[in-house]
């Protein structure tokens, strides 16, 4: 337990994080494998890594998930 | 949306085997092909649909809706359509044509996004409002006493440590609140290079706070 959780979350970086380039690169097999096995983050985890800090690659990913789950829209 | 479904597997990529679905589509966006146009316009339908849905999902965060929601899902599925057809030719078949052309579109509605934001920005660049930092991270202004070295070392680390860019970014990020895709726009930069700067940033002040004793570090955790 941190005295100070968010801004210690926030400073915390990881040197398996994937980046935004690499991210987006992989985010379609990401995005199938969770939709198939929901084991995307063991796959890559790397890419799981870059998502749980940054926000706009977060919501792509949501996005994406978002687009092929919902065939009828 | 149109592409769910793809059962027969009936051709190769690089030793993959592809669906049905998106050999149909390889085949019809090569550029020889007779049905080239019209596989074109089915893509812009297909990414039209899908940046209608995205642009609907994020609209709480945009404040649009109605005609300037709808333009901006037209640009970013006309954008999105230039790109896969430039690109299809570095398609793996790692994974279904549709999630991977779907990418696209969703990043370029997220660069509109970001666009969208200095039509009615809400913070300025530069202005660094330091009063904004607790709420920012939670800290409880009851305990001010406790967390006022700790900003107070932050704020020196920010000045001292970082670089002009490393400091310009962490200030508009963290401190004013500017979405990092409208960062991008703002830098003609791209996602990767501000997400970089971003990430060098937090891994000089972390190291700043450990070494001035305001962090434990991992290996003293972990002891």
């Amino acid at each position: 337990m941190t005295r100070w959780p968010s801004l210690e979350r926030f400073l915390k970086t990881d040197p398996q994080d994937a980046g935004c380039a690499e991210t987006f690169e992989l985010l379609d097999r990401y995005v199938e494998r969770e939709m198939a096995h929901g084991d995307a983050a063991d796959r890559y985890p790397e890419v799981a890594v870059h998502l749980s800090n940054c926000n706009p690659c977060i919501e792509d990913f949501e996005g994406l998930l978002a687009a092929i789950s919902d065939p009828e829209d | 949306m149109a592409f769910a479904g793809h059962a027969a597997l009936d051709s190769s990529l690089g030793g993959r085997r592809l669906d049905a679905d998106t050999v149909s589509w390889l085949e019809g966006l090569d550029g020889g092909s007779p049905v080239h146009d019209a596989t074109t316009v089915r893509l812009y339908e297909l990414l039209l649909r899908v940046a209608r849905h995205e642009a609907r999902r994020r609209s709480p965060q945009l404040g649009i809706a109605g005609p300037e929601l709808d333009d901006l899902a037209h640009q970013a599925a006309a954008d999105a359509v230039v790109n896969v057809v430039a690109k299809v030719g570095e398609f793996r078949g790692e994974s279904r044509f549709t999630t991977w052309a779907c990418k696209f579109v969703i990043f370029e509605v997220s660069t509109r996004i970001g666009r969208h934001f200095w039509r009615h920005p809400t913070t300025s660049m530069d202005a660094e409002d330091w009063d904004r930092l607790p709420d920012r991270f939670g800290l409880d202004p009851v305990e001010a006493s406790e967390w006022g070295d700790l900003v107070a070392a932050l704020r020196a680390a920010v000045e001292h440590e970082l670089t002009e860019r490393q400091r310009r970014i962490f200030v508009a990020i963290v401190l004013n609140g500017v979405p990092l895709d409208a960062l991008v726009v703002e830098l003609g930069a791209n996602r990767n290079a501000i997400y970089k700067t971003l990430f060098d940033a937090r891994r000089k002040l972390r190291a700043s706070l450990v070494t001035n004793g305001y962090l434990a570090d991992d290996a003293s955790r972990r002891a």
